[in-house]
């Protein structure tokens, strides 16, 4: 088997329970992602999306296990992995266009200034901030504002890897759109890698290439790899009537309503923890006419 | 009428009619110059027969303020300055020490901020130094540092000291995970974050802190130069006092007074500049 482009390999982590004992989130969770894939991760809360994503950042260590990232070892942040966070983290002390530009100055040092204002000011544009609204302070702008400054901070910075923690989370239902629209544009555009986690079902299917299902925790588990086989550009409005829609959307349901706790809290037994693949495609015919929803295969 | 103007304007309006009617009652309320015949023993001992003697009315502290204010700068002699140079002294001494002590406490405010290790072990010290009166060190510091002048500013030094490194080792350790993750993903050194996240970040509170600073350094002055003697805005306030000059004393104290104001405003302005809204 090739490497991947990003390879996560027998990945555990552990936390002390806080009675003594330890808490294990997950255990030799392995999975890929491939260059420019958009990846998205489902699961239910607490079940250890997040301190995934961390440990893919370099902001925090595992307990055990490796990320690789172009046949080489994650150790702490880099510029090469850009991270949008929840709540946008955004420097409040300075205005939308500063707030990009001490990343990209971050990342090119040697850029002039009025270099590193041009870009910035590109990717702001590429998400709808343009004129006097970007000299705004971030508590002068609405939440979505707040997000798109935070998206294209990550951005302008190109990073190799884009990893975004529910970016949407606090939005409203319209904004959200809005936004997801500009982040299929802004990625489809630069040919990002990017690794996302949601709760959105509908969200994820529009975004993503791959769905990864997280099984609850503790010992949550990749469980399963869902190819959205829905070909781009895909619009909101458009991907409802594609055939696959239904049968992927049904299949998320599913999964989430019973089988992520149905197969929670099972150890390893130290074998590595690989998702299963599922491509769900009804426009395509397939051999197997007794089930012909379903083709699963293990990688 | 009043209900057209603004609140500020209303406020405004107050604060005149106070100061006139507060001035008013003082006036009045001065008797009139005893004749000598009516002097105490004690009153004539005291140079009280002599017209300075009492309780001034405002006009004549007025009248004062003129006088020295038309001539702040004048000097003649050690005992006979003008307001503008004694004042000049104090605020000297005040910016000395006070420049230094936030040369230290902000750089050890911020490493304490930053480690807890360091909390912990400098904690118990700054909870013992911290609630001593500045001036108890002033006997130690004359005998240690043999010279009355370095002495004021090392007590303007310690008592400032302690409002900035609190305030500032408080706003560093404060400043959110989230900022500090930020300048981690985008590989910052130690200087670059600390000089361009930690610092705004922890700006308002450390403000805070030399704001306090400064106000604690100008009530000290005072006392400071009360026993030190020689120049300044204490030593003239004592000085008058020893004189009976009671209206340079209360013009002084008036002066005191408006110093200080103008030095708060100064970090309010700062805080002002520095702040931000989450
Ligand atoms: N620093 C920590 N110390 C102890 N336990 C932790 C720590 N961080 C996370 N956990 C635990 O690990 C588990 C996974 O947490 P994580 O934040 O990754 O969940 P999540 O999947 O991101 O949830 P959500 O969707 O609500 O954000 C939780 O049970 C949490 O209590
Ligand atoms: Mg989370």
């Amino acid at each position: 088997m090739s490497q991947p482009f990003l390879s996560i390999e027998l990945l555990t982590q552990q936390f002390p329970d806080g009675q003594g004992g330890t808490l294990t989130v997950f255990e030799n969770a392995s999975f890929g992602i491939e260059k420019g894939e958009f990846v998205c991760i489902l699961g239910h809360s607490g079940c250890g999306k997040s301190t995934i994503m961390n440990i893919l950042a370099g902001l925090a260590e595992p307990s055990s296990g490796v990320v690789k990232m172009d046949g080489f070892e994650v150790s702490g942040p880099s510029l090469d992995r850009g991270v949008v966070f929840q709540n946008y983290s955004l420097l409040p002390w300075l205005s939308a266009l500063k707030n990009v530009t001490f990343g990209v100055k971050a990342r090119y040092p040697d850029w002039p200034a009025a270099k590193v204002e041009e870009h910035a000011r590109a990717f702001l544009a590429k998400v709808g901030l343009e004129g006097d609204v970007v000299h705004r302070k971030p508590s002068q702008l609405s939440g979505g504002m707040r997000q798109r400054v935070s998206i294209a901070r990550a951005f302008a910075n190109q990073p190799k890897l884009l990893l975004l923690d529910e970016p949407f989370g606090a939005l409203d239902a319209l904004t959200r759109g809005t936004i997801q629209d500009e982040l299929l544009k802004v990625w489809s555009e630069t040919e990002q890698t990017v690794f996302m986690i949601t709760h959105d079902i509908d969200e994820a299917i529009l975004l993503a290439d791959r769905i990864l299902l997280m099984t609850n925790g503790p010992f949550a588990r990749v469980a399963e790899s869902v190819e959205i086989t829905i070909p781009r550009p895909r619009t909101r409005t458009e991907i409802v009537d594609h055939p696959n829609y239904y049968a992927i959307r049904n299949h998320l349901v599913q999964f989430l309503g019973q089988r992520s706790k149905e197969l929670a809290g099972q150890a390893s037994d130290g074998a590595a923890q690989r998702p299963e693949t599922v491509t769900i495609d009804l426009t395509e015919k397939t051999e197997d006419q007794s089930n012909p929803q379903l083709r699963a295969v293990n990688d | 009428m009043l209900d057209n103007l603004t609140l500020n304007q209303r406020a405004a309006l107050l604060s005149v009619v106070m100061l006139v009617v507060g001035l008013l009652i003082w006036e009045a309320a001065i008797p009139a110059q005893k004749a000598a015949g009516e002097l105490t023993e004690y009153e004539r001992l005291t140079g009280g027969g002599a017209p300075k003697a009492g309780v001034p009315p405002p006009s004549q502290v007025l009248a004062k303020a003129w006088e020295q204010l038309s001539n702040p700068f004048y000097d003649a002699g050690p005992n006979d300055k003008g307001i503008g140079i004694q004042i000049g002294y104090s605020i000297y001494r005040v910016l000395t020490g006070y420049l230094m002590a936030a040369l230290v406490a902000i750089p050890l405010g911020f490493l304490i901020g930053m480690s807890q290790v360091a909390y912990k072990a400098f904690n118990p010290f700054i909870q013992v130094l911290r609630p001593i009166s500045p001036l108890a060190w002033m006997p130690l510091a004359l005998f240690i540092i043999q010279d009355s002048e370095a002495s004021a500013i090392f007590v303007i030094f310690i008592c400032s000291i302690w409002p900035m490194l609190i305030n500032t080792a408080f706003g560093v350790a404060g400043v959110r995970q989230d900022w500090v993750n930020v300048a981690r993903t985008h590989e910052l050194g130690p200087f670059r974050t600390a000089f361009t996240v930690i610092l705004p970040a922890a700006a308002p509170t450390i403000i805070t802190g030399m704001r306090i600073s400064i106000g604690i350094a100008w009530l000290v002055i005072v006392a400071a130069e009360m026993l030190v003697g020689g120049t300044g805005i204490g030593y003239y306030v004592w000085n008058e006092w020893n004189n009976l000059d009671l209206t340079s004393v209360i013009f002084s104290i008036l002066m005191i007074g408006v110093v200080g104001m103008l030095l708060d405003s100064a970090f309010a302005y700062l805080q002002r500049a520095v702040a931000y809204a989450e």
